[in-house]
């Protein structure tokens, strides 16, 4: 440790850091030789990078294979307009040459797998869980078990954020000592559908940077066993005990996950979402071509109102959200030819599959959705 | 009277509400007065056997009902029951 000599231009830039005896020359110094994997290079992904950058952590890993989207930058404060369209990974490497060339940054524009997981992580001394989706978190905390390293989780929805960290190395519990289980897929909403408050993730991603400090300088109480909630509405901080399960399947006693799996299976995620058949299906141009007939079919809008609000097809017919269509079937007609639709042909997907087994026959998906009728049919609506 | 807290992802099935008070003994007879008031939330919490889904967990205080005595878990007044299900978001 004491070999990591700080130059005089970083003893300039940390200066605050140094003047505080609880970092000094000695904490900045373990900074500088401490690494950080961040998976995601998104909401969470870009405070975390950032002040981890700026706090002068000597190695930063970022993993991501999306590009920046006008959509992303509400939140996303790392990627800019003019990097839109820009690979996340290299957008944010350019943002932090700016903000700290003092430090190395490595990307990977790469889905992490269960092939690359633990190669990925290995160099690193702490891991960052920045994603967004179950299978993802599953794979991130099971490689980071097995290797021992701590795992930083923010995860978060609309207003309400959890953070935590998982380090069953230093006797803390895992993310399946917390879930066993994942939900099965749709019964959880994800951001893109739910929606999220643009600050939302500045305040768990800081929150997650925080103890990746901590942990890499040794000060301080890690939030080891403990969930930090926060609810943005309300403007309330609780802390919930988290306990770790000795017969953890990944970091018990007596471990039966030892090599990483299939976690899109074990998300009960099928490799081909598209399970409707084609008779099923109609593209917006089909559609468009059908609406301009007399065998017009009824138009069904499955998203919430306020999406409805943003844009909608014209001549829909009615708008029940995916979430109460299970109630309201009776205000369906099961001789009429049908047409769902909603953002992207995700959730209509799941209304023409709850429909059928309701007994509707006479349906079709929308596949694609309104993104997709923007782009093929009319270009000058809004897409969100 | 208990408080259960709602989280923001299971609101839109109790009618927005972000808490509700009731009278109950336990944590399972709360959860069951819950989903009297707002059956839709039933499946949301318990799997098509009753049982209570693994990814969603339930605290009284700040601790886990499964290291109390599951949702037999007795409730006193002024207790604050919270509802915590999985939740991913973070990178898009």
């Amino acid at each position: 440790m004491s070999d990591i000599k700080l130059s005089n231009e970083e003893i300039a830039r940390y200066s605050r850091h140094l003047i505080m005896p609880e970092v000094g020359m000695a904490g900045q110094r373990k900074l500088k030789q401490g690494s950080v994997l961040l998976i995601g290079t998104g909401g969470l992904g870009s405070p975390l990078a950032l002040y981890l950058a700026a706090a002068g952590v000597g190695h930063i890993g970022l993993v991501d294979f999306d590009v920046v989207d006008a959509s992303n930058l509400q939140r996303q404060i790392i990627h800019g307009t003019s990097t839109i369209g820009v690979a996340k990974t290299e957008s944010a490497k350019r943002r932090l040459a700016d903000l700290n060339p003092l430090v190395e940054v490595t990307t990977y524009e790469t889905q992490i797998t269960s092939e690359n997981a633990l190669d990925l992580m290995r160099p690193y001394d702490v891991i960052i869980d920045g994603t967004d989706n179950f299978p993802t978190r599953y794979l991130t905390n099971d490689a980071a078990v097995m290797l021992g390293k701590p795992n930083i989780y923010g995860s978060i929805f609309r207003f309400e954020g959890q953070a935590t960290v998982f380090y069953p190395k230093e006797g803390g519990p895992c993310y399946r000592c917390l879930y066993p289980e994942p939900p099965p897929p749709g019964l959880v909403p994800s951001c893109a559908e739910g929606g999220v408050l643009g600050v939302l993730p500045g305040v768990i991603g800081t929150i997650q940077a925080t103890e990746a400090i901590k942990l890499l300088t040794g000060i301080g109480d890690p939030l080891i066993g403990r969930l930090m909630l926060y609810d943005a509405l309300a403007m309330r901080f609780r802390e919930l005990k988290l306990r770790r399960n000795p017969t953890c399947p990944v970091c018990g006693k007596f471990p039966t996950v030892t090599d990483l799996i299939d976690y899109d299976h074990f998300c009960g995620i099928v490799p081909e979402l598209n399970t409707l058949g084609s008779q099923y299906e109609i593209t917006p141009r089909e559609l468009a071509a059908l609406l301009q007939t007399d065998a017009r079919p009824y138009l069904l809008d499955v998203r919430n109102p306020n999406e409805v609000a943003i844009s909608s097809i014209p001549g829909t017919d009615k708008v029940i959200p995916v979430d109460q269509l299970a109630e309201r079937l009776n205000e369906l007609d099961t001789s009429l030819e049908m047409v769902v639709y909603c953002r992207s042909g995700v959730r209509s997907g799941r209304a023409v599959d709850l429909l059928k087994s309701a007994g509707f026959r006479k349906l079709k998906n929308m596949v694609g959705g309104i993104l997709r009728w923007a782009d093929d049919v009319d270009t000058s609506m809004a897409k969100y | 009277m208990a408080t259960i807290t709602i989280p923001t992802a299971l609101r839109q099935y109790a009618a927005g509400y972000s808490s509700v008070s009731l009278e109950a003994e336990t944590v399972g007879s709360l959860l069951r007065g819950l989903v009297e008031q707002h059956p839709t939330l039933g499946k949301h919490l318990y799997s098509e056997q009753g049982k209570l889904r693994s990814f969603v967990n339930v605290y009284v205080g700040d601790e886990d009902i499964r290291y109390l005595e599951g949702e037999a878990t007795p409730v006193t007044n002024g207790d604050t029951v919270s509802i915590i299900p999985a939740i991913a978001g973070g990178r898009k």
